[in-house]
């Protein structure tokens, strides 16, 4: 119990850390921004209901008021502010992501957690967040996807890194995936 | 870790949090009857006018938190321009600062050890078991010390690659810094198991 208690709060430390570090660059020296890998990372690593707590208890603490999102946001403004259905979708994202990586367990290298990564980081996000945006800017479902359709590739070739990492975590610490 | 709690003194710091989170819900639900350019600009006016007890200072805080939007803000006006549909992206606009600025207010006014007064109260009101409260709030006092001692090995992580390459530090650091995470976790698992558990 404390084990699952402080991996849940480190590992919510560390997506908030992502969002801190401002100089990790990514792909092609463009600077994408890494807390949404770190999102997937939470359900590769953690599992399904660990890592949607984690995910849930960064979020409580944005909400109350931490500047912990990338680019220093936090507080209210964030959750009613156009990327809402994004973050009411990261820990959902986190929950799919571990449910498949679990289901796959230790096979695959990095193959099947990537893919993981991509069912729940990448197409239930942007399921959420695309409603999300819908609801809040009143545009279309079909105008709210062509907006935010190019921030896409970027987040797939976060799932395929974050398969990477996963698998090189995996090697670290075998004992990692025990609940 | 600084918190967005503003340190200008305003009279909505006295308040207590829960009514001001009440009210803002309602304004956030009564915002959605906003339809047209005149009533959107009212609204933003009444929510600026709620900044002015502050001063300037306190109202270019409020403004500098809206800052993160400008991107959307070109992104949907652009749309709209192009569309011909002028009024109706402003109206959406308008009414989008006018709920964010409210959220932002609240949170410049509110300290966090208020917030998570109310979040416990709340908690309690529901009836929540007692053992599941006290967890939960060991896990938000480890993510609060936590997150800037990962920030900094963070940082010395990119330094030690910039001293080792010329490249730019890119996803491979990910993996000690995750590690660097989760070996904390068993290390502070154990320290709280050698203190009586949670």
């Amino acid at each position: 119990m404390e084990r699952n208690i402080t991996l849940i709060a480190l590992f919510a430390a560390l997506i908030a850390a992502l969002g801190l570090v401002p100089k990790f660059d990514f792909a092609f020296g463009v600077p994408i921004t890494a807390q949404s890998m770190g999102v997937m990372l939470a359900g590769t690593v953690l599992g399904a209901r660990r890592g949607a707590l984690a995910v849930l208890l960064f979020l409580g603490l944005v909400a109350l008021g931490l500047p912990l999102l990338s680019g220093g946001r936090g507080g209210l403004g964030v959750f009613a502010g156009p990327t809402v259905g994004f973050l009411v979708g990261f820990p959902v994202a986190a929950f799919v992501t571990g449910w498949f990586a679990q289901a796959w367990a230790g096979k695959g290298g990095f193959v099947l957690p990537a893919l993981a990564a991509i069912l729940g980081g990448v197409i239930v996000l942007y399921v959420f967040g695309i409603v999300g945006f819908a609801l809040v800017t009143g545009k279309s479902i079909a105008a709210s996807t062509a907006i935010m359709a190019v921030f896409i590739p970027g987040d797939a070739i976060k799932a395929v890194l974050a398969g990477l990492i996963t698998q090189g975590l995996r090697k670290a610490r075998p004992g990692l995936a025990a609940a | 870790m600084i918190s967005l709690t503003s340190d200008i003194r305003t009279p909505w710091h006295r308040l207590p949090a829960g009514p001001k989170l009440l009210v803002l819900c309602l304004w956030t639900l009564a915002l959605t009857w906003v339809g047209t350019v005149p009533a959107a600009l009212v609204a933003c006016g009444v929510v600026a006018a709620l900044y002015l007890p502050g001063g300037v200072a306190f109202l270019r805080q409020g403004v500098r938190l809206l800052k993160p939007l400008w991107v959307f803000a070109v992104l949907v006006g652009g749309w709209h321009v192009v569309t011909g549909e002028v009024a109706q992206g402003a109206v959406i606009l308008l009414r989008l600062a006018a709920a964010i600025a409210a959220a932002n207010l609240v949170t410049l006014t509110t300290r966090l050890d208020t917030m998570l007064a109310v979040v416990e109260r709340a908690l309690a009101a529901f009836r929540v078991p007692e053992t599941f409260r006290k967890r939960l709030a060991l896990a938000v006092a480890l993510m609060i010390r936590f997150t800037p001692v990962l920030a900094q090995k963070g940082g010395q992580l990119i330094t030690a690659w910039r001293a080792r390459s010329p490249r730019r530090a890119g996803w491979r650091l990910m993996v000690p810094f995750a590690l660097t995470a989760l070996d904390d976790a068993e290390r502070v698992a154990d320290a709280i198991r050698a203190r009586g558990g949670a």
